[in-house]
């Protein structure tokens, strides 16, 4: 139903999210856009939307209490300057990959938690894939449950978008594919015994069941380049942050579900 | 490691109460290879247990095969007033606890 009244809101008034977007053509109309767990069964579904058993909330939880650790030279946490996160942190990740006034790069949440822990805290940046990276990240991205992706691609973020939409559509590896072969023109169909999804990243970072654990967006593009035979590109290669920002637009209104689950 | 447990707050006496408990724990099968060939050892919860003010009342056995971050849901009958303490211990010899009350009335 939420969707639906979504859908209807999208159709009636585009210019709500992100007027500056929608001269960009979609290959997905917004009305057709489906988040990956559309394409899950119902068990998987279910435990995402539960709030307890979802085992990301493992992670979220932890984030929780980093948030108000002091760390680093300064001796400061998230919350000297961030206050509560379910305040301040509300919609934040929706509006990420976003160009960083100061340094004018282009950053994830992930990237941003890290620029934050360099500059403000003085403390170690968290490796890729950290549990404490992965938690802050899905701490973060968790206050803005339910509301609509919505990054801006303009400006400074124009060219990063562009090369991540030439990303998308670029064929790679052993198999020759895009990202567009198989997430815009087969989309629903059967690949062996699983259905094809959108490629949307709302849910990251997601626990994976292939993983057992919680991932992020990054590792999941990665897993995205083995699948093909392609040669995956090194954590942090400036291409996976064009592609997220490329996705991040393509699922423009799309509602976040962090932590979601995935197969 | 870092756990949740989900108890109802407060029941009637003789009520049923569903219990939940998540584990965030790798449970590694002990079938799988690192790398460069070497068998990764098992390491999984062996015995999850739950006390209901000192007396137990669920105990499970898990072994390989049962997914990491093993989530757990059983039924107690809510008897009086007190402490459900959950215990646990992996092949490691690691072991985690958490305590929750429970207020038991009319």
């Amino acid at each position: 139903m939420k969707r639906l009244a979504l859908a209807a809101a999208l159709l009636v008034a585009p210019h709500l999210f992100g007027g500056n977007a929608v001269a960009q053509e979609r290959a997905i109309p917004l009305e057709n856009l489906k988040s990956g767990s559309a394409f899950l069964g119902d068990d998987l579904r279910s435990l995402q939307n539960d709030d307890f058993a979802n085992p990301g909330m493992l992670w979220v939880e932890r984030g929780e209490k980093l948030w108000s650790e002091p760390a680093g030279r300064t001796k400061q946490s998230c919350s000297s300057c961030h206050q509560d996160a379910k305040v301040s942190m509300r919609g934040v990740a929706a509006r990420y990959p976003k160009i960083d006034a100061e340094s004018g790069r282009l950053l994830d949440l992930e990237g941003r938690i890290n620029l934050c822990r360099a500059r403000r805290m003085g403390a170690e940046p968290f490796k890729y894939e950290s549990e404490g990276l992965l938690a802050l990240t899905a701490y973060v991205a968790r206050q803005s449950k339910g509301m609509p992706m919505n990054v801006s691609i303009m400006g400074a973020a124009r060219p990063r978008f562009d090369a991540g939409e030439k990303a998308y559509h670029l064929r790679r590896g052993q198999m020759n594919l895009s990202c567009a072969h198989c997430h815009e023109a087969n989309w629903g169909k059967r690949l062996l015994s699983e259905t094809i999804s959108q490629g949307q990243p709302n849910g990251y970072p997601a626990y994976r069941m292939e993983w057992q654990t919680l991932g992020s967006l990054e590792r999941r593009l990665r897993a995205c380049l083995s699948g093909i035979r392609a040669q995956m590109l090194p954590y942090g290669s400036p291409e996976y942050l064009d592609l997220e920002l490329y996705l991040a637009w393509r699922a423009q209104g799309l509602p976040i579900e962090t932590p979601g689950v995935r197969r | 490691m870092a756990a949740r447990i989900q108890i109802p707050p407060k029941a009637k006496p003789g009520e049923i109460i569903e219990i939940r408990v998540l584990i965030q724990h790798p449970m590694e099968t002990g079938y799988r290879q690192d790398d460069v060939g070497h068998p990764i050892k098992r390491n999984v919860i062996n015995v999850l247990s739950c006390r209901y003010n000192g007396v137990e009342v669920f105990r499970a056995d898990l072994s390989s095969g049962i997914a990491a971050n093993p989530y757990i849901q059983f039924y107690a009958v809510a008897d009086q007033s007190g402490e459900l303490e959950f215990t646990w211990i992996d092949d490691e010899g690691k072991q985690g606890s958490e305590r929750q009350s429970i207020e038991v009335a009319a």
